[in-house]
């Protein structure tokens, strides 16, 4: 594919391998643990395993598959509120592919599917728009997830409907945003994370000035990374680069979609649509401040957390579970006491073995058990 | 069991003159008979002096001038839509069942069809489909004898369910199993993959394509038979269905206690299908398949078994994708188009599209 195959190059990639290899000797030596590098969108991670880049790479460094998977991080108790919502018989959900099958409680959007609730999967929100006009008589629910890559799409769609006055629609708001959630991991006192990647497509629509904190504060390097593989390893060649040089700065490898200053269509409809809440709770890392957004009270009607009653029961995660900790880099994946035993794709317990991008389900799926073991 | 009475030379056949099918037609009587004949009976090829019977006979000593076992195998199915580029249900019935039986190294010979139909349906939609199943059975060479019709309250199956029974023989000294394949062995693919599945999800309309993806849907029996001359000692054969060919390639390795890497810079996929599923997040490799074989075959003969499958119309695109060695049992891996290795493994679920 054109455009695309580029990114692709067997023998680009093989020139960075070699780049990074020879940064990597020069850093090593000044270290005694690996250098890890935690790449925060669940997009990179699906790259990194669907080309088997991380066996590419030198052993000193060790990928962090962070927290970017917006499916993953969705707690319990909000999927228990979907499927309340779901199970109502006036109601449609309609919900992005892999969210149906996030473990609530009681059950998830795929099981309260089979049990006859009305769940159908969409790929963008103004599907479900057309679904509430093709249905007049019934509510069609969106279930709003993701970061701020999916946010404008749903608030662009939230404004549509109040032009067109359309009343049998609402969005269930989960969407959740990243500074404060790269902050909370900065935050942790187990951190051990050398450097990051930041986040493409959210940066396409914030810019990457937010993200200023992680080096100024922090002194941590972050580069902005493409999904190509080729992206990705030439974003850990610039980490690795800084951290060399001694640098800590926040570098834009995806200049060819992210502008500095982010898109301001899309911004003004986050602003005008959503305010943040206070906090919000996430799958495996807690209770986050500022790091969730509600819908306005002047889109009320359009917030199906209103217009529903809602249980809104606070589950707490699974104790055996370590997401938390594999999300902030402490452990790998496989150092989590129910991985592959009580907790596998077939039944998933924690969030991260949920989706195909979660770190858990990618390292079970696509085994990069020890990157050794794949890279013969 | 309404069996499809295999028609009689002379015999006036039913017709329906009713648009739509209604709970009249599966109870029995007239009406019944009347949608048999008129949308299976008039387009089936059977014949023979069993007509009428509640069932097919087959002359045993003509089966056994063929081989020394019967294949006997059976599939249903559901596909929503019903036509699709490329084929429809009926069409895909009639290449499943000749498939599964021409995998197993068997000629299809037989081939039973049974319908359930949900009331209200059209019965001009019915004969379509089973016009078809005819045209394609005829193509290929193998008969329909006997079926079953049922019809159901709306909204108890989704328009009309197929299941389709095979029989064929497999003649002697051809012994394929998934438990065959050995280290140093070539697997070989006769095409581009994962077309079906992308046709199936661009045809129900939720993405909207400048081009339809048309469907690989085809019997493969024929080309089959080529490879198994051009390459006797080819160890194992499967139709890469449901699952693609990664879940092929896992059962292959899984039952001969093997390892197979596959190269993804020689594994066959169309670019409109590879963009297909990099915009939905799907991997074509789990994508489904309804003309595409996975064969295993010796090394010295794989170079025999690739030209073979090339001379043949449906094998135009083949490729040698991988080989079979002898790491951790079970265990497919891929060679990717950048230089890294990644597993692939069994989907545990359906595959969904992702988020971002």
């Amino acid at each position: 594919m054109k455009y695309v195959d580029e990114f692709r190059d067997r023998e680009k990639a093989a020139t960075l391998v070699k780049k990074i290899q020879g940064l990597v000797s020069e850093i090593a030596i000044t270290k005694d643990r690996p250098i890890a590098i935690m790449e925060v969108c669940g997009g990179h991670t699906h790259s990194i395993f669907r080309y088997g880049i991380e066996g590419m790479l030198p052993k000193e460094i060790e990928l962090v598959h962070g927290p970017g998977c917006p499916v993953c991080v969705l707690p319990m108790g909000r999927i228990d509120d979907c499927v309340a919502v779901a199970e109502r018989p006036e109601v449609i959900c309609t919900t992005f592919g892999d969210a149906m099958r996030v473990p609530g409680s009681r059950k998830s959007l795929l099981q309260a599917k089979a049990d006859g609730a009305d769940v159908r999967m969409v790929y963008s929100p103004m599907d479900s728009l057309a679904l509430a006009r093709k249905n007049p008589d019934r509510e069609v629910v969106f279930f709003g997830i993701g970061f701020e890559t999916t946010m404008p799409s749903t608030a662009l769609t939230i404004l549509q409907a109040e032009a067109e006055g359309i009343t049998n629609f609402s969005v269930f708001c989960n969407h959740i945003t990243i500074v404060p959630t790269i902050k909370a991991i900065l935050d942790s006192p187990d951190l051990q994370l050398d450097g990051f990647l930041g986040p493409g497509h959210v940066s396409m629509v914030i810019g990457t000035k937010p993200y200023e904190f992680v080096s100024r504060y922090y002194r941590r390097p972050m580069v902005v990374a493409g999904f190509e593989p080729l992206d990705v390893l030439q974003s850990i060649w610039m980490v690795l680069k800084q951290i060399k040089d001694g640098r800590a700065e926040i570098e834009n490898q995806y200049a060819r979609i992210v502008p500095d200053d982010g898109n301001d269509r899309a911004l003004e409809a986050v602003a005008k649509v959503y305010e943040l809440r206070e906090f919000f709770e996430w799958r495996g890392l807690g209770s986050i401040d500022h790091s969730g957004v509600r819908i306005r009270d002047d889109y009320a009607v359009y917030d199906a957390e209103q217009k529903f009653a809602m249980p809104n029961i606070k589950i707490a995660d699974p104790k055996s579970c370590q997401c938390g900790e594999v999300l902030k880099g402490v452990i790998k994946p496989w150092q989590c006491k129910v991985f592959g035993t009580a907790c596998t794709p077939e039944t998933p317990l924690g969030a991260l073995m949920v989706s195909s991008e979660g770190a858990c389900a990618a390292y079970y799926q696509y085994g990069g058990i020890k990157k050794q073991a794949v890279a013969s | 069991m309404n069996v499809i009475p295999i028609s009689r030379p002379g015999r006036k056949l039913g017709t329906v003159s009713v648009p739509n099918v209604t709970l009249a037609h599966g109870g029995g009587g007239k009406a019944m008979k009347d949608l048999i004949d008129d949308v299976f009976i008039s387009v089936f090829n059977g014949s023979g002096p069993d007509a009428l019977e509640d069932q097919a006979r087959i002359d045993l000593l003509g089966l056994t001038k063929l081989g020394d076992r019967v294949a006997f195998t059976t599939d249903s199915f559901v596909v929503d839509p019903l036509f699709f580029p490329g084929g429809d249900i009926g069409k895909l019935a009639i290449c499943g069942t000749i498939n599964d039986l021409a995998v197993g190294g068997a000629k299809p010979l037989y081939i039973s069809c049974a319908a359930i139909i949900e009331e209200g349906v059209s019965v001009d939609l019915l004969r379509r489909i089973a016009r078809s199943m005819a045209e394609t059975a005829q193509a290929a060479g193998v008969r329909i004898v006997t079926g079953d019709t049922k019809v159901v309250h709306k909204g108890a199956c989704d328009k009309v369910f197929l299941t389709t029974t095979g029989i064929g023989v497999i003649a002697d000294g051809i012994n394929l199993g998934v438990d065959q394949a050995r280290p140093g062995d070539l697997v070989l693919v006769n095409g581009l993959l994962g077309d079906h599945g992308a046709a199936i999800l661009g045809a129900r309309g939720d993405m909207a394509l400048d081009s339809p993806i048309v469907s690989d849907c085809a019997a493969l029996h024929e080309l089959i038979a080529r490879l198994l001359q051009a390459a006797p000692h080819t160890r194992a054969i499967r139709d890469a269905t449901r699952g693609g060919i990664a879940t092929v390639l896992n059962e292959i390795a899984d039952a001969s206690g093997v390892s197979i890497s596959v190269d993804e810079e020689h594994t066959p996929i169309r670019p409109e299908v590879k963009g297909f599923c990099e915009i939905l997040g799907l991997d074509p490799l789990y994508l489904a398949n309804e003309g595409k074989l996975v064969a295993v075959v010796p090394p010295d003969e794989a170079g025999a078994a690739l030209l073979a499958l090339r001379s043949d119309p449906l094998g135009r695109d083949a490729e040698i994708i991988g080989e079979v060695g002898e790491g951790e049992s079970g265990r497919v891996t891929m060679h990717t188009v950048l230089g890294g290795v990644r597993i692939v493994d069994m989907l545990v679920g359906e595959q969904l599209p992702r988020i971002c």
